[in-house]
């Protein structure tokens, strides 16, 4: 019971009631759907949104008796910190990278044993494939973005988050639409659009959140004592604009009725290209690469603690990475019935892309300038400075694979799944692995992780798991490239498909192996994780407190 | 506080135009709306002309769109993620052109929603597999891929041959289909299901006006099981049709260079 309660009694607030109202309606609304529904999938699903909207009213009468009347904005003159959700989207985080990983290293084992697809429609390739991509892109790394975005927020603009259910909102609504997203692929139920596979009423619902995530995150600046918006805030907030413009973009589409879960895009062909990778490629780039240098400028520094390198630099690098990076989507078409010009502008901005990418790089890792003793003894450290080295090495491959003549050799071939994780094992996942090993002391108020040795058993198993991937994809892909435009002395062709695919086996089990590293290590991290939470030693609070860098 | 990244020190004179990004770093919107401009520049430069210059799609005789069977195919084709492992994509290069056919153009897709390019080739390309191989081939090779390929990696769909096609809503998708643009008369939509059961079997008394509606469209029995439509039956008249439309013996690609 808190000290208010004298004062002020305790009262339903607005957003409770409206909230409760907006879900009743929509768990009644979903069972009508649901009787009446062309597909037993798509029953499934509107009994999930029903009894999802059913446990939120729950959970808000829950939070309502739970919670003081009034919540104060700042509690002896310190913000009133809002970690809930951070907590949530934390945990979150590590069991969609478990889960995501692990579909991974299935689906590597169904390329090099097919008997693994079992003849089932829900664990065949086509189906785990895209579970796959959005378990690991949108949900382990969704959460990382969630998780870090609302942490750094509150902390560089010392202020609670804005809205009371919103953050909550946010959190819980965005791990429903990977429930839906996740489920309905098994289901078969997908729009058939690389990373944008969750059909029409998925893609509503996360609109609904992301405006949401918008707004919490723009209120919370809104309430900042600085007079300056922090640089990683920029990147978040570069991240979250456009991701909705290309969510809204790529996904518009006309459902056959509101009983089916069937919708058709309203792009088609060329134009309908263009737009998927507008949009698959900028996912790339404002998801997997803005949302994650804003995680890079804030906990390299704190963890470093030392200054960021040069702020005009970070001026320089955001504006040219998000102008220049949506110019880039043709380079997955080039040699298509995608015009050439769009093919050539496409190409040209990609390899001018490597300058801002760069710019980020030594931003990143400059920032170690007079600290570079703490890699030896810091693996926490260690893990986020290799993250920002592996961002340098695809974006470099990167603007190599979208030059034309590169291109006709490395496109349809493996080498574009070495290049994608090669970014997302490397960059991506080494840099949310760190964020979450400062994190979640922090948040649970420990000193420090449970056992530092095991992240640097993490850090070593993992990373010769990347190796292993990486260069196994490298020599599958350039060596499928060189067998299929192989020809014999009398000018036919020297090899079928078929025995272009059966040379890839050996790369394939290789690859697997890599997978299976990655994954022992994201235990490994589980495990350090569950021991710290559950440790009993409190942390000496003062230190984080007070701890900034360059202060 | 104060972040690494802020400058403590007050800008030199010769700092103005550092100075002057400070309406971004102070300005949550001004700051929103500079993002928004930014991103904006590059997707409005290379999505819009798509839409009006008339060179993006060649001109070309025979594209039809999918009849009800055959997007019935293509929708199981989707459901399976077909499309994480073919491309219906043939780039003009020596090799390709040689080992798949004549390179796709943009006409050919210009009725896909969505487009089926794809991005991997862990099987091969698609965007020509029609009439090559037999209706049993295909039947064969879907139940089991290594009964007909012992190196293939591809998984099997024994499902799909058991199991009844859902027809039932297959006008309403025309419908939708129609409204975005894809030349569907009413008519065909009325007929959908008479349609598409009509190409499923042979010798079915409505051939001639199922023909009208969807020139040389294939029309036989495509599943060994007469009278009853099989999931199998609608993506072997999919990939059947598939590269099939145009008639490169007359297209002239001089015409439509761009």
């Amino acid at each position: 019971m808190g000290i208010m309660d004298g004062i002020y009694p305790k009262k339903l607030r607005f957003g409770e009631i409206g909230l409760s109202v907006v879900m009743a309606v929509l768990a009644a609304g979903a069972i009508i759907v649901a009787a009446k529904a062309w597909t037993p999938e798509y029953a499934f699903h509107a009994y999930l949104f029903s009894a999802a909207a059913v446990a939120a009213i729950f959970a808000i009468a829950n939070r309502y008796t739970a919670r003081d009347a009034a919540t104060p904005q700042m509690i002896d003159g310190k913000p009133n910190y809002n970690f809930g959700p951070v907590k949530f989207a934390t945990l979150a985080a590590m069991f969609w990278g478990l889960a995501g990983f692990t579909v991974g290293l299935y689906i590597a084992l169904q390329l090099a044993w097919p008997m693994f697809n079992l003849d089932l429609p829900w664990f065949s390739f086509g189906r785990l494939r895209p579970l796959h991509t959005s378990a690991v892109i949108f949900a382990f790394g969704g959460n990382v973005l969630l998780a870090t975005s609302f942490y750094v927020v509150q902390r560089t603009c010392r202020a609670r988050l804005a809205g009371d259910l919103a953050p909550w909102f946010v959190v819980l609504g965005y791990n429903f639409f990977i429930l839906i997203a996740g489920t309905g692929y098994l289901l078969g139920i997908t729009q058939g659009k690389e990373y944008a596979e969750p059909e029409w009423y998925a893609d509503l619902w996360l609109t609904v959140v992301w405006v949401t995530y918008l707004l919490v995150f723009l209120g919370t600046l809104w309430k900042r004592e600085e007079p300056h918006i922090y640089v990683a805030n920029w990147f978040y907030l570069a991240f979250i604009v456009t991701i909705a413009v290309l969510h809204l973009g790529n996904n518009a589409s006309v459902p056959v009725s509101i009983y089916s879960s069937k919708s058709y895009i309203v792009w088609s062909g060329v134009q309908d290209a263009m737009i998927q990778w507008w949009y698959g490629h900028n996912a790339v780039g404002f998801f997997l690469t803005a949302g994650f240098l804003a995680i890079m400028y804030y906990f390299i520094p704190k963890r470093a603690d030392r200054p960021i390198y040069s702020y005009r630099l970070s001026i320089i690098h955001f504006w040219a990475l998000i102008f220049m990076y949506i110019w880039a989507g043709p380079h997955h078409l080039h040699y298509t019935a995608l015009p050439d010009w769009a093919q050539t502008l496409g190409m040209t901005f990609s390899i001018m892309l490597w300058m801002p990418s760069w710019g980020g790089m030594i931003n990143g890792l400059m920032t170690l300038s007079g600290a570079w003793d703490k890699l030896r003894t810091d693996p926490v450290l260690r893990m986020m400075v290799v993250s920002v080295a592996f961002y340098g090495m695809s974006t470099f491959e990167g603007p190599m694979m979208s030059i034309k003549s590169v291109n006709s050799l490395s496109h349809y071939t493996d080498w574009g799944i070495g290049h994608v994780h090669s970014g997302a094992l490397g960059w991506v996942a080494y840099v949310s692995f760190g964020a979450i090993y400062c994190l979640v002391p922090w948040l649970w108020n420990r000193r420090e992780v449970y056992s530092l040795k095991l992240v640097n058993w993490h850090f070593w198993v993992s990373t010769i798991g990347i190796v292993f991937y990486i260069t196994a994809m490298w020599v599958a892909g350039i060596m499928q490239g060189l067998m299929w435009r192989a020809y014999t002395a009398l000018g036919f062709l020297e090899y079928s498909f078929v025995e272009t695919s059966e040379a890839m086996h050996p790369m394939y089990i290789i690859r697997a192996l890599g997978g299976g590293l990655f994954l022992l290590g994201a235990i490994i991290m589980a495990y350090n994780l569950y021991k710290t939470i559950r440790s009993p030693e409190p942390a000496a609070l003062g230190s984080r407190a007070a701890l900034v860098p360059g202060e | 506080m104060t972040h690494p990244a802020q400058p403590s020190r007050s800008p030199k004179p010769s700092s103005t135009l550092w100075q002057k990004h400070q309406v971004f770093e102070k300005n949550s919107i001004i700051l929103v709306i500079g993002i928004l401009v930014a991103i904006s520049i590059g997707g409005l430069v290379e999505v819009l002309p798509l839409f009006y210059l008339k060179s993006t799609i060649e001109k070309v005789d025979g594209i039809r769109p999918l009849s009800p069977l055959e997007l019935s195919g293509r929708n199981i084709y989707l459901r399976e993620g077909c499309y994480n492992c073919h491309s219906q994509m043939i780039r003009p290069l020596r090799d390709e052109v040689e080992r798949y056919g004549h390179y796709s153009l943009a006409a050919e897709s210009m009725y896909d929603h969505p487009f089926q390019w794809g991005s991997k080739r862990t099987g091969p390309d698609l965007a020509r597999v029609g009439a090559k191989y037999s209706d049993d081939w295909h039947r064969d090779h879907l139940r089991n891929p290594r009964s007909v390929v012992p190196a293939s990696i591809m998984p099997g769909y024994p499902w799909l041959e058991q199991t009844p096609l859902d027809i039932a809503h297959i006008g309403d998708n025309m419908a939708v289909l129609a409204v975005e643009g894809v030349p569907y008369t009413p008519e065909m939509v009325a007929a959908a299901i008479s349609d598409a059961k009509t190409q499923g079997s042979a010798d079915d008394a409505a051939t001639p006006a199922f023909a009208g509606r969807y020139p040389k469209a294939i029309n036989r029995d495509l599943g060994g099981n007469v009278g009853r439509l099989t999931e199998a039956d609608a993506l072997i008249a999919y990939l059947q049709l598939l590269g099939t439309q145009v008639d490169f013996k007359l297209y002239d690609d001089k015409a439509n260079i761009r």
